[in-house]
């Protein structure tokens, strides 16, 4: 058993409206950044645990993430990335 | 008849929802805490509003762990009725009781008022006591109330009659959809497939008393009553 840092990038799902980024996307055109089309604001989790290898870390995150850190109605989820801690 | 009300941390409706029940309905009520494993022969179950868990990962993901929610899904398996308010709706939908999400109100804010209803369906258990069509004004309080399914779930909700309550606008826009927080297709109501759970985002427990606004939640109550006594 090693221990892993798992990050996990949750995003809303591509084609729900999602206010929060686009009152991001309107206010960094205000302060001028004219060339930004869309910002999508979710969430960067860490999971901190202890796996035989990578592969199992990530098979055991992809599992958190179905069962509770992501909604699938509503959210996408991808493992960013699998590193020691 | 004995209605349970769940007390989840975080959790502040559900003084109100006890006022309702016992003191405007004249039943029984008992308050279930979340950590407990027994419903002490609660009749009905009310999942009440509040922040439960703070709201924290996503409103109402963390409650539906708590160690109560088994025995209110094998209550609402049974075909027992499950009222769910507010956070309860959000809990209910995170628990897969009922179909689709509620996300950050469009306008990104909180929003606090009376909204009108549109009763979309009388014949639940629910809301046996309204009339198709009916009007009512019950209070919003939420900001994570916009109503989200896929397609093929909001086609279904619909086709089947189980969006229950509607958003309509102001006096004169009765017909017209709209919506405090964008849910689809307005939708402030749903039940579940077999309409023993209803979940909604208004809170009819503080719309029992017309000093206070409005006594149009009381339907709600009134039809459980009928419908489960019957």
């Amino acid at each position: 058993m090693s221990r892993f840092r798992v990050a996990v990038h949750i995003a809303p799902r591509r084609g729900l409206l999602d206010p929060q980024g686009k009152a991001v996307t309107d206010a960094l055109r205000t302060l001028g950044f004219a060339s930004v089309q869309d910002v999508h604001v979710g969430r960067h989790l860490v999971v901190e645990m202890d796996a035989a290898d990578p592969a199992a870390a990530e098979r055991t995150t992809r599992d958190m993430c179905n069962k509770l850190l992501a909604n699938p109605v509503i959210e996408d989820f991808e493992i960013a990335s699998v590193s020691t801690s | 008849m004995k209605f349970g009300i769940v007390t989840f941390p975080g959790s502040n409706c559900d003084y109100d929802t006890y006022h309702a029940v016992v003191d405007a309905l004249g039943e029984e009520a008992t308050y279930l805490w979340h950590k407990e494993h027994d419903l002490r022969g609660s009749d009905v179950v009310i999942l009440p509003g509040g922040f439960s868990y703070g709201d924290y990962l996503r409103a109402g993901a963390i409650a539906r762990f708590s160690p109560i929610m088994r025995e209110v899904a094998a209550h609402a398996e049974r075909g027992a009725p499950v009222l769910a308010i507010c956070n309860g709706f959000q809990i209910a939908c995170e628990a897969g009781m009922l179909p689709g999400a509620l996300l950050r109100n469009a306008s990104l804010r909180f929003v606090c008022e009376a909204v009108r209803l549109r009763v979309e369906n009388a014949d639940t258990q629910f809301t046996n006591r309204y009339d198709r069509g009916q009007l009512v004004t019950v209070p919003i309080a939420h900001g994570d109330g916009r109503y989200t399914a896929d397609d093929e779930t909001l086609a279904r909700i619909e086709g089947e009659g189980r969006v229950v309550f509607r958003y309509v606008g102001g006096p004169g826009d009765a017909d017209e959809w709209w919506s405090p927080n964008g849910s689809m297709n307005a939708i402030a109501g749903i039940v579940n497939a077999a309409g023993n759970v209803l979940g909604m985002m208004p809170h009819p427990e503080r719309a029992v008393d017309d000093l206070l606004g409005s006594s149009d939640g009381m339907g709600i109550f009134e039809s459980i009553l009928s419908r489960v006594a019957a």
